[in-house]
């Protein structure tokens, strides 16, 4: 077993994923499986690999710094238009700290 | 020429641009007769999620101006185009195939969508795809799966299922579809039409709804190389809204479909060619005759690092994937689950309004980043990566291109593979590669199974060599591919 249900429970936890307990059991089969096959990785010797994190620079790294000059932003009332509850000009949330 | 159904559904670029241009009909004639036979024919596929009709007529009415006017016509003037919802575009729903961004209302346009309505482009809607981009069949979709439009009973392919159907239904001539991991190919391969991927960072990003970023890409589709190459033409180029959009210039790539692909050098991969005897593999080696038949040099290679691409690919899109979909978590868009604490609503937000392959990859990501596994994973797929790009690299000394099949087999039935995601993650074998490379790579129609099923030949080559892909792709179409 790569992956108990215990582990699954917590990483659902990182991820703020609730899941059912039907979904906690197929997860942990299914990654189960998938990590499985990733430990086919192992049989590769990487030590001495660079890690590739960006795909290409075509330029010097400086030059992906766009002008700095003014620009007009979104606007708060675009920004806000797709919250499930705004006002005041904020997004609006359950209460966070009590009095 | 007259704006029948049947015509329609096989209109080309250059086709439309002679039929304005001699006023057979308007921009907006053909706005509405495309919106009407779209919608009539759409129910067949599923293919488009909502139609845009309003900015589409808009779009064209400033198409015919300027024809009144006898200003130059863009390059895409009054073209049909359907567009992929996971690409945002302003005022028009934008849903990513997702019960969570179902009343998502973008407030700008992708870089991609405002290019191709400068250049006269008509977006008829949004295309339906698996959600946020996650599948390899378009059934992960929260608004029910596309059909083939040529085997109704069999998927598209995916993610860009809906974009793939469109354009070979008839239902668009052009689409916009991303790749993050074969998603434009592989279902440009099971439908039979032109898909291509461009290099990493040859199209902005910017108005992509971000999957893995490292690994996306937008793409076009097209019923013939030179409309899909077209496509690519108007939507490529620096934009300083995407910081990884390249500043190589874009050549003319239509001035390269010359045809001069004699003395090309082709490398066949031997690691995508284990299953000789296959059916898709008998029809590319039979179009690999054919490029030989044109002149083309062909040598058998090897990539070494092929087996390997498949858990790479899923430990860095998936990590990439978990870090990207935090965002959708009640707050701002759109859908938000009901709970005391803010904690819970998150959960309860997320759980509710992610499908199953997404949570998949959400926790998978989010394992592969876990405390104390960095090393293990994330860090040691992107040392693998290295080794995969170094393969291309060091064919690429040897080789002008490489050509390979495009998936394993041809489309599958819908259900066939839903309930064993490892097997559809192995599916992606092929396709993958090029994106952890970062090189252009397409598909072009490759011939027919004795089933009639589409199946796709895949030509890669170097980091922004696109004129030589499309220039061999362009060729190999002229010459019939091999269905003659």
């Amino acid at each position: 077993m790569k992956i108990t249900e215990k582990e699954v429970r917590y990483v659902a936890g990182l991820a703020n994923l609730e899941l059912t307990g039907e979904e906690i059991a197929r997860l942990s089969k299914d990654l189960d499986e998938i990590l499985g096959h990733i430990d086919t990785l192992n049989a590769l010797d990487t030590s001495n690999i660079q890690p590739m994190a960006q795909v290409l620079y075509d330029a010097e790294e400086t030059a992906t710094l766009r002008e700095d000059r003014e620009r007009s932003p979104l606007g708060n009332d675009a920004a806000l238009a797709n919250a499930p509850l705004a006002g005041a000009g904020y997004f609006k949330v359950p209460k966070v700290i009590e009095r | 020429m007259s704006l029948q159904a049947a015509s329609i559904a096989s209109l080309g670029v250059d086709q439309i641009r002679q039929g304005l241009a001699a006023r057979e009909f308007s921009a907006v004639e053909l706005a509405q007769a495309a919106l009407e036979f779209a919608q009539t024919e759409n129910p067949k596929t599923n293919a488009f999620l909502h139609f845009s009709p309003e900015r589409a007529l808009a779009a064209a009415e400033r198409v015919d101006q300027n024809l009144r006017a006898g200003d130059d016509l863009g390059p895409l003037a009054g073209v049909p185009v359907a567009v992929k919802d996971v690409i945002v575009t302003k005022g028009v729903r934008t849903t990513c195939g997702s019960r969570l961004l179902e009343c998502y209302v973008p407030p700008y346009d992708a870089t991609a969508v405002t290019r191709l309505e400068q250049a006269g482009g008509v977006i008829l809607g949004k295309t339906n795809c698996d959600e946020f981009a996650m599948g390899s069949s378009n059934e992960n979709s929260a608004f029910g799966p596309v059909r083939n439009p040529l085997a109704l009973d069999r998927v598209p392919g995916g993610s860009s299922g809906g974009s793939a159907a469109a354009v070979a239904q008839g239902t668009a001539v052009l689409a916009l579809g991303s790749d993050t991991g074969g998603s434009v190919r592989q279902p440009a391969s099971f439908c039979g039409v032109v898909g291509v991927t461009p290099t990493y960072g040859r199209v902005s990003r910017y108005g992509l709804v971000a999957f893995a970023s490292s690994l996306d890409h937008i793409g076009p589709f097209g019923r013939s190389v030179r409309d899909a190459a077209l496509l690519l033409q108007t939507i490529a180029g620096r934009d300083e809204c995407d910081a990884t959009s390249a500043f190589a210039p874009v050549p003319d790539y239509l001035a390269h479909l010359d045809g001069s692909v004699a003395g090309t050098k082709i490398g066949l991969p031997r690691e995508y060619f284990d299953d000789a005897t296959s059916e898709t593999a008998s029809l590319i080696r039979k179009g690999v005759d054919r490029l030989r038949g044109l002149g083309c040099e062909i040598r058998e290679i090897s990539l070494p690092a092929t087996k390997y691409a498949v858990p790479c690919y899923y430990i860095i899109a998936t990590a990439e994937a978990s870090s990207n979909l935090a965002r959708y978590d009640g707050v701002r868009y759109t859908t938000r689950s009901d709970s005391a604490t803010l904690s819970d609503m998150y959960r309860a937000t997320r759980g509710a309004g992610f499908g199953a392959e997404c949570k998949r990859r959400i926790m998978l990501g989010t394992y592969v980043l876990s405390h104390g596994y960095y090393d293990a994973y994330y860090l040691k797929a992107q040392k693998v990566r290295t080794l995969i790009a170094e393969d291309f690299r060091k064919a690429f000394g040897e080789v002008d291109a490489i050509v390979t099949p495009v998936s394993p087999s041809p489309a599958f039935k819908i259900g066939e593979k839903i309930d064993d995601p490892l097997e559809m993650y192995l599916s992606d074998i092929y396709t993958i590669t090029g994106d952890l490379a970062g090189i252009p790579c397409m598909s072009v129609p490759c011939g027919k199974t004795a089933e009639g099923l589409p199946v796709g030949m895949q030509i890669l080559t170097r980091h922004f060599d696109e004129s030589g892909m499309f220039r061999l792709a362009d060729a190999f179409e002229k010459a019939g591919g091999f269905a003659g």
